[in-house]
């Protein structure tokens, strides 16, 4: 992320929190719009027609995008509050993904274990 | 017809009915508690303290002060999950074969949700929070927590679900699901009545206040530690306070999403957990032990940490290990993430599944032993004072050590197919939790009662209390242990089997032994009070402490520090006496502090009706305190007077009060 | 007794660096100068206090998702999302957000230099947007519960409404507050009280955009690959 070009406002002495040039700022912006836009016409025009694929392809996206608006609009980096915003990201990242990765991985288990209440069986409502 | 509807609008699904006038417990339990409560108010009103506490407690700001009020509200709602426990113990003891005892399976299950509720939510939290409010930005050299006006609502939410817990037992009913309110039992269509949305309501309340206080936490011990305090500086109870908070911050957000979902099934119709139309009922068993897990580590945490304040300061030696310490415990957090599963080895999920969640269950014991070696280490060759905090800690060794073994194992999934849901299981988390958080907090509040309040609790009903409790524990929960290897099952208020009964017997006076133990600790502060000069704190460390909180007076003064410490070692305290460090005299400068705010009280009383409202159906009520709620809030945000400074000459005549130290200090 | 031996020291970063080599004297005890950060008595936490709250707040939003996860095939014989999702709508709310967020972005940098005008103009542009996105969304709402496809249909539509209207909410408070904002703006100019409450807002503002990009790809975009 490139150096900030703002002069240092006296109040923030030592602050450390991030205040992003313009132009990554408008690199980010640009990458967002390319990265909604992209998936957005993969799925709605059908254009792969493999639906697994592009299942991948979107989502892989999205984590992109995500990294794109967390360094560029939240201004995340390592200097941030001294690497203290970075590591609760990471963490909360890690924390995001053992609970919605466990809770599928127990939740699968579970269902193909027990007896079906639903899903398959749908149509009994 | 229109008289009923107009009945029904206004006061919802709330009728006479919902009083317990034909239930002589509660109309018992009622007279009492009227009593003594109007005794209270009579007193406050008679010696006219009702302005002195508003304006030096309910609306201070002072983590001190907010502290202290945690501590009291955790311990009048100890004795209210005490009396639970002994209900239940005396019902178990004599419900055995024809006898029916005297608590029918009604209100039994609610007394043994209520008993689980209240001890984990509203004692357990409340004085774990309490300890860490007041304790932590003393020593790291601070003024206050990062943000004060904040730390003074999350305590008044934690009040108003306990009050709202409270009415219950007066106004309509509590759950009856157990204190997790496991899905479907929770879902309207078996739990219908009042019980667990009074649950939902006053968890949701208390559970916004726990967050907001963890990040308070969390902030202060990141941005506000006293120059030269590094982080690997920083007094180990304040990591564990820290890695607690971080902890809480993550999991806090499941349990209110999964609350957030139960109750959009019990008010909207939806179906999140319940039987059918594609819900999934294991789903909020999952989610709820997400939270469950990683939050028992939330309350043990920081008792680990003040033992080892505790262990250093009584052996007269440095915390052996302070790095392994410091990563034992960012470890542990770690790891809490990574077992919840555990909890539920038994519905199905399968061995792969069962075998990771038991192997990572039986990793997490290493490095709580890693911490037992250095507190070991540390009284090895050290000169130890056997003082009650001391005492207090031994005990935890000896007993949490094994509350965690029988952790282990349970943590094997075949031995839990037999041991779930048995008493063995409930001996065990009272093993962990008792030896392990509530000892830590008895150990914490007799170490620290004379940094708060200038004078030390009397020490031979001290010795009563530890007693009490030791012993108690042990006659309580021994034959607990037993009777669960046996296969006695948990949370039944009526036994076939007569060979169980002398288990039950010993366990119920075990229960009252542990009574002695609370009547006992009351006793050393209503003792000590009354011998309050006999047991005063002169010099601010009656300990000969390590850590600076003991470098201010007993009570710190409201800014705590004059000037801002300069930190040069671990144990920062224990170098500036050593290195003869003198007070300053002199130079005092005016200082910036937070004024008294009542919107936490305000708030926190509009969420209470909002919660009573939700829970009676009565909505128009409810509207009106969530429009309240909103605009309260948008007003506060318009106050931008919110600090003033205190006069350099009161800083000096403060400090020039001040008894000078000991010689040599 | 002896007089104090005080020395002047400047304000230390607390912020994890190795102070002990800065600190210039070992017997230096106290700061002698106390750095007042005038009306910010939170001593400068505030930004990562707020970020810490935002962090729990994906973790709100990663439950949600989670439990969206593991009931988003449970149609139970109702509706899937091939046919109730219109991913044209969807599309537009997507684009209302993102031009949202730009338009925060526009007004930071005149937040930043104190200019009160043109950053009123930029924020009531993010709200107007924002309120647009909530209306489209409630239409889209009122759209599939008028059709039978209410929350109370089946697991999935319970989970989808959850998500989906959670993040609507948060939406609907960031209007609030830029509207409080707006009005205090007026009054208070750009102060840095001011400042330090629009920067959180911007932040939380960002990350709602940052919530709705999965909202969009693993609810809307997923739900019509399946």
């Amino acid at each position: 992320m490139s150096a900030s070009h703002d002069p240092v406002d006296p109040a923030h002495h030592g602050h450390g929190h991030g205040h992003g040039s313009r132009r990554g700022y408008w690199i980010g912006t640009l990458l967002a719009i390319v990265l909604t836009v992209l998936p957005f016409w993969l799925v709605m025009g059908n254009v792969l027609r493999d639906p697994q694929v592009t299942a991948i392809l979107i989502v892989a996206m999205a984590l992109v995008q995500i990294v794109v608006h967390v360094v560029s609009f939240l201004h995340l980096d390592t200097r941030s509050e001294g690497g203290w915003t970075l590591l609760a990201f990471l963490f909360t990242v890690v924390v995001v993904f053992i609970l919605i990765g466990g809770s599928v991985w127990i939740m699968f288990h579970l269902n193909t274990n027990m007896m079906p209440m639903s899903g398959p069986s749908a149509a009994m409502g | 017809m229109a008289e009923n509807t107009l009945i029904k609008t206004i006061f919802g699904r709330l009728t006479l009915e919902s009083l317990p006038i034909h239930e002589p417990i509660l109309v018992g339990t009622f007279i009492v508690v009227a009593l003594l409560g109007l005794t209270i108010v009579g007193a406050i009103t008679r010696y006219k303290l009702w302005g002195y506490l508003w304006s030096e407690w309910f609306t201070s700001v002072d983590h001190k002060r907010i502290g202290v009020m945690y501590m009291v509200f955790g311990i009048v709602m100890l004795l209210r999950g005490f009396s639970d426990a002994l209900m239940m113990r005396a019902q178990q003891a004599i419900s055995f074969g024809a006898n029916q005892g005297y608590l029918p399976s009604h209100h039994y299950d609610q007394v043994f949700t209520a008993h689980g509720t209240i001890m984990i939510f509203f004692v357990a939290i409340p004085l774990v929070v309490g300890l860490v409010n007041f304790v932590m930005p003393l020593q790291i050299g601070a003024r206050d927590v990062a943000f004060p006006f904040l730390n003074n609502l999350s305590f008044w939410l934690t009040v108003s679900g306990g009050m709202l817990v409270m009415l219950s037992l007066f106004v309509g009913e509590f759950a009856r699901t157990g204190w997790l309110g496991y899905a479907p039992l929770s879902e309207l269509a078996y739990s219908p009545d009042t019980g667990v949305d009074y649950y939902l309501w006053s968890l949701q309340i208390a559970g916004v206040g726990t967050t907001l206080s963890a990040i308070n936490m969390v902030a202060t011990i990141i941005k506000m530690r006293a120059p030269g305090m590094t982080m690997m500086k920083m007094p180990v109870f304040c990591w564990t306070a820290l890695c607690s908070n971080v902890l809480a911050v993550a999991i806090f957000p499941i349990l209110t999403a999964a609350f957030l979902l139960l109750l959009l099934d019990r008010y909207v119709g939806t179906n999140f957990f319940t039987n059918d139309l594609g819900g999934s009922p294991m789903m909020y068993w999952n989610m709820v032990w997400a939270w469950g897990h990683p939050e028992v580590y939330v309350l043990v945490l920081p008792a680990f940490g003040i033992f080892s304040e505790i262990t250093s300061t009584f052996t007269g030696k440095r915390l052996f290990g302070y790095s392994s310490m410091v990563y034992a415990t960012v470890v542990i957090t770690i790891l809490s993430f990574l077992v919840w599963l555990h909890h539920f080895f038994t519905m199905g999920a399968g061995p792969s599944v069962n075998s990771f969640f038991g192997i990572a269950t039986m990793v997490i014991s290493i490095p709580t032993g890693a911490k037992v070696f250095n507190w070991l280490f540390t009284m090895y060759r050290g000169d130890i004072r056997f003082e009650l905090p001391m005492m207090w800690t031994i005990a935890f060794m000896l007993t949490f050590v094994i509350g965690g073994m029988t952790g282990v194992l349970l943590a094997i999934p075949p031995a839990d197919f037999v041991l779930h849901n048995s008493v063995f299981l409930v001996a065990h988390f009272h093993n962990t939790i008792i030896g392990g958080v509530v000892f830590g907090l008895f150990a914490g509040m007799v170490y620290w009662f004379p940094k708060a309040f200038g004078f030390k609790m009397d020490p031979f009903w001290g010795k009563v209390a530890f007693w009490g409790w030791t012993v108690g524990f042990w006659v309580a929960w021994g034959p607990m242990y037993v009777a669960g290897l046996m296969g006695t099952t948990r949370r039944v208020h009526h036994f076939d089997d007569p060979t169980l009964q002398p288990w039950f017997v010993v366990a119920a006076i075990g229960a009252v032994i542990i009574l002695v133990g609370i009547l006992g600790f009351i006793m050393s502060i209503v003792v000590g009070i009354r011998n309050r000069d006999k047991l005063a704190d002169t010099t601010g460390d009656p300990w000969d402490g390590r850590t600076l909180e003991w470098s201010t007076t007993s009570p710190p003064p409201q800014y705590n520090f004059a000037f801002t410490p300069v930190i040069h070692d671990l144990d920062a305290w224990y170098d500036m006496k050593s290195r003869g460090y003198h007070r300053p005299e002199e130079g005092f400068r005016p200082i910036h502090m937070p004024r008294n705010t009542a919107s936490g009280v305000i708030l926190s009383g509009l969420a209470f009706v909002f919660g009573f409202a939700m829970i009676w159906y009565i909505w128009w009520l409810a509207a009106l305190a969530f429009a309240g709620l909103v605009v309260v809030s948008i007003g506060h945000t318009f106050n931008f007077h919110r600090d003033y400074f205190i006069p350099a000459e009161d800083v000096a005549r403060t400090e020039h009060a001040r008894q000078p130290l000991p010689a040599g200090a | 007794m002896p007089a104090s031996r005080c020395r002047q020291v400047r304000e230390m970063s607390t912020q994890g660096h190795s102070a002990a080599t800065t600190i210039a004297d070992r017997d230096t005890w106290h700061l002698a100068e106390e750095d007042d950060h005038g009306h910010d008595h939170s001593g400068g936490a505030t930004y990562i206090g707020f970020w810490i709250y935002l962090m729990s707040d994906a973790l709100i939003f990663a439950s949600l998702f989670a439990m969206f996860g593991v009931v988003s095939t449970s149609y139970a014989g109702g509706p899937a999302p091939r046919e109730i999702f219109e991913l044209p709508l969807v599309a537009l709310n997507t684009a209302l957000l993102l031009a949202s967020s730009i338009t925060f972005g526009e007004a930071m940098p005149h937040m930043e230099a104190g200019r009160v005008g043109p950053t009123r103009i930029w924020l009531a542009l993010t709200g107007l947007l924002g309120a647009a996105f909530v209306c489209v969304e409630l239409y889209e709402f009122s759209n599939l519960i008028a059709e039978g496809a209410g929350p109370q249909r089946s697991a999935f539509l319970s989970a989808f409404f959850a998500l989906v209207g959670t993040h609507g909410a948060h939406v609907t408070v960031g209007l609030i507050w830029i509207v409080v904002s707006l009005v205090q703006m007026s009054r208070h100019g750009l102060s840095e009280d001011m400042k330090r409450r629009v920067m959180c807002l911007s932040m939380f503002w960002h990350f709602l955009d940052i919530i709705w990009i999965g909202v969009f790809t693993f609810v809307y975009l997923w739900g019509v690959l399946r």
